[in-house]
């Protein structure tokens, strides 16, 4: 289906800028990656509180971790790749731990970065943020969900990360989508099967639902926007009103989504289970062209559905 | 709550130095009960930088044990986390909690955890991996540059802690961003973990190394009260720069079979031993 696309860095670089006008204690820091991750428009309004600490993400991290003490709210911004396993320790230990009010923002996530290749492809990221407890953790579907998640984020106390793209993503939420902590959004209803994805794969998911219907399966997509904390009712309710659950999701098998709603199942409410994800690290190429070969696609997750749901008529609760 | 007002603060300019060095005896007293009483800990750097932080606590830092949160306070950052007997000890004896306390150190259910968490009431940085300090301290400095406080940040690091990376990224951009209004001080102790520093990784030259990223350096003797307290007059009067004191300190200082003694980094003394430092230090 042909959607409209909107940037979510550049829809973050606007919604700082707007927050920055709105609360003086909002400072920035970023790390000789400004131009991409649009802390531009921030700093050039706001220099006095834009603080460019070049590329060294464990210093980043602390510094917002000392700003966050003297009542300062920080946004951190880079790569998710550099902002999430570099100064994993820094985020543990000075952030976490103390549950201080640092933001980090990253963008570039996933095997959408493209032509970069690999290293730069940050597929782990949220198996690592999901590990901190009482982290907050979003990865927003689109630009408007992005808009919304950033002034949450800034009105919230407590660390949070967010994740977002360097390409456009399909706008999938509309004028009236409201954006809220811990909860998943019903993007559609339906009781055969229930489709959970977040970031750019709620799009795929849609459009899987949609053809899904053509073989009368009438499907439930439901935005996992949170990852943490985690919306384990939605996901107990799809199971017991659905029977058979599949999620999709720009990351690798373990540590995301696949393994949050593999737990909640196991622990609560055993339903079969389809897991469309990347199973190992990708390569150079465009975006469009690796979504494809890795298979995270509308047809991927169609695939999931029927398979998933063969194995719910069967009776078979345990995944393949 | 903001300003000054009189009579909040605890710097007490009337304190003589030889109070304050029979003050520290009683805070390596504390130091080695502690850590003798948890059966862990680390003693060796705790003593080496008890008249460091003697120094601050109870004559250079802004702060009110009354108020610990109180925004225009200096802030002391304990980069080397491990030492907290030291910090643990100096908060007590200024009042934060009370000294009894003390013996809860690292014991469940305590507020005094193992390494240095804010949960403490005084303690401004969760800590326990090295080399965070220094960068945790230029987001305080820049906070209060920000809010046009005369606060003052002051990071106490470990020698062998200059290994991290971390280290080096902060004190390449303390001077880039011009704060004169943060201090580092170096526990030059010699001893790390294992062996001696100069055997585990050579820092020499410290103080050159400092220099080169754009530091004002100052070299005092550790465990001279009188040299730290005009070090850290003297780092208050340079401006555009961030200070460095390298202090020049003894591991263990005060206890003779911990003194210069890798073993005592991280053991606690066993009883013999506990009760002969007590004696050393009546």
């Amino acid at each position: 289906m042909a959607r409209t696309t909107a940037s979510t860095r550049d829809t973050y670089g606007k919604t700082l800028l707007e927050l920055g006008r709105e609360d003086p204690n909002i400072v920035v820091l970023g790390g000789d990656l400004n131009k991409s991750v649009m802390t531009t428009y921030f700093a050039k309004e706001f220099p006095q509180r834009f603080f460019d600490c070049g590329a060294a993400e464990q210093n980043i991290i602390s510094i917002a971790a000392g700003l966050a003490s003297s009542g300062k709210t920080p946004f951190a911004s880079t790569f998710a790749v550099f902002g999430t396993g570099r100064p994993f320790d820094q985020i543990r230990i000075s952030v976490s731990q103390p549950h201080l009010n640092v933001k980090i923002v990253c963008t570039h996530a996933g095997i959408s970065v493209g032509e970069d290749g690999v290293s730069a492809q940050g597929i782990e990221d949220l198996a690592l943020m999901c590990a901190l407890p009482g982290f907050n953790v979003v990865a927003p579907a689109d630009a408007v969900e992005t808009a919304q998640a950033v002034r949450v984020a800034a009105k919230t106390q407590g660390p949070f990360y967010i994740r977002l793209y360097r390409p456009a993503t399909p706008v999938v939420c509309g004028p009236d989508y409201k954006f809220e902590l811990g909860k998943a959004a019903l993007m559609r209803d339906g009781l055969d099967a229930t489709i959970i994805a977040y970031g750019i794969m709620v799009a795929a998911a849609l459009d899987a639902a949609e053809d899904l219907t053509k073989q009368g399966l009438r499907c439930r997509v439901l935005n996992m926007s949170t990852l943490q904390p985690f919306d384990a009712d939605a996901v107990v309710r799809a199971a017991r009103e659905t029977g058979a659950i599949v999620t999709a999701e720009e990351h690798y098998r373990r540590g995301g989504l696949a393994s949050l709603v593999a737990q909640t199942l196991a622990e609560q409410s055993p339903a079969p289970q389809g897991v469309v994800a990347l199973n190992g690290y990708a390569e150079s190429g465009k975006a469009d062209e690796l979504m494809t070969k890795y298979g995270l696609t509308a047809r991927a997750i169609e695939r999931a559905v029927l398979e998933t749901v063969g194995r719910k008529q069967q009776g078979l609760s345990c995944s393949a | 709550m903001s300003g000054a007002p009189s009579g909040r603060t605890t710097t007490n300019a009337t304190i003589s130095i030889a109070d304050l060095e029979q003050k520290a005896r009683q805070i390596r007293r504390h130091i080695v009960t502690m850590t003798y009483k948890a059966n862990s800990g680390h003693p060796g750097g705790s003593l080496s930088a008890t008249d460091i932080v003697m120094a601050l606590y109870f004559h250079v830092l802004r702060h009110n044990p009354k108020d610990p949160k109180w925004p225009d306070r200096d802030r002391f950052v304990l980069s080397k986390a491990h030492a907290c007997p030291v910090l643990y000890a100096a908060l007590a004896e200024s009042g934060y909690f009370p000294v009894e306390e003390l013996a809860t150190f690292r014991q469940i259910n305590s507020r005094l955890q193992g390494h240095a968490h804010i949960k403490t009431p005084g303690v401004e940085m969760s800590g326990g991996s090295l080399g965070q300090g220094l960068s945790f301290g230029i987001g305080a400095a820049l906070a209060a540059r920000l809010d046009g406080r005369t606060s003052r940040v002051y990071v106490l690091l470990g020698d062998g802690e200059c290994d991290e990376g971390q280290v080096w990224e902060a004190a390449m951009a303390a001077p880039h961003f011009k704060l004169d209004n943060l201090c580092a001080i170096v526990d030059r102790n010699r001893i790390q973990n294992d062996r001696f520093t100069s055997e585990v990784m050579e820092l020499e030259p410290i103080a050159d190394k400092w220099r080169a990223f754009r530091w004002n350096v100052i070299e005092a003797n550790g465990h001279s009260i009188a040299d730290m307290l005009a070090a850290f007059d003297q780092a208050k009067q340079v401006k555009g720069r961030p200070t460095v004191i390298i202090a020049q300190t003894t591991k263990g200082k005060g206890v003779s079979f911990m003194e210069n003694n890798p073993d005592f980094h991280g053991k606690a003394p066993n009883k013999d031993e506990y009760e002969k430092a007590m004696k050393e230090l009546a």
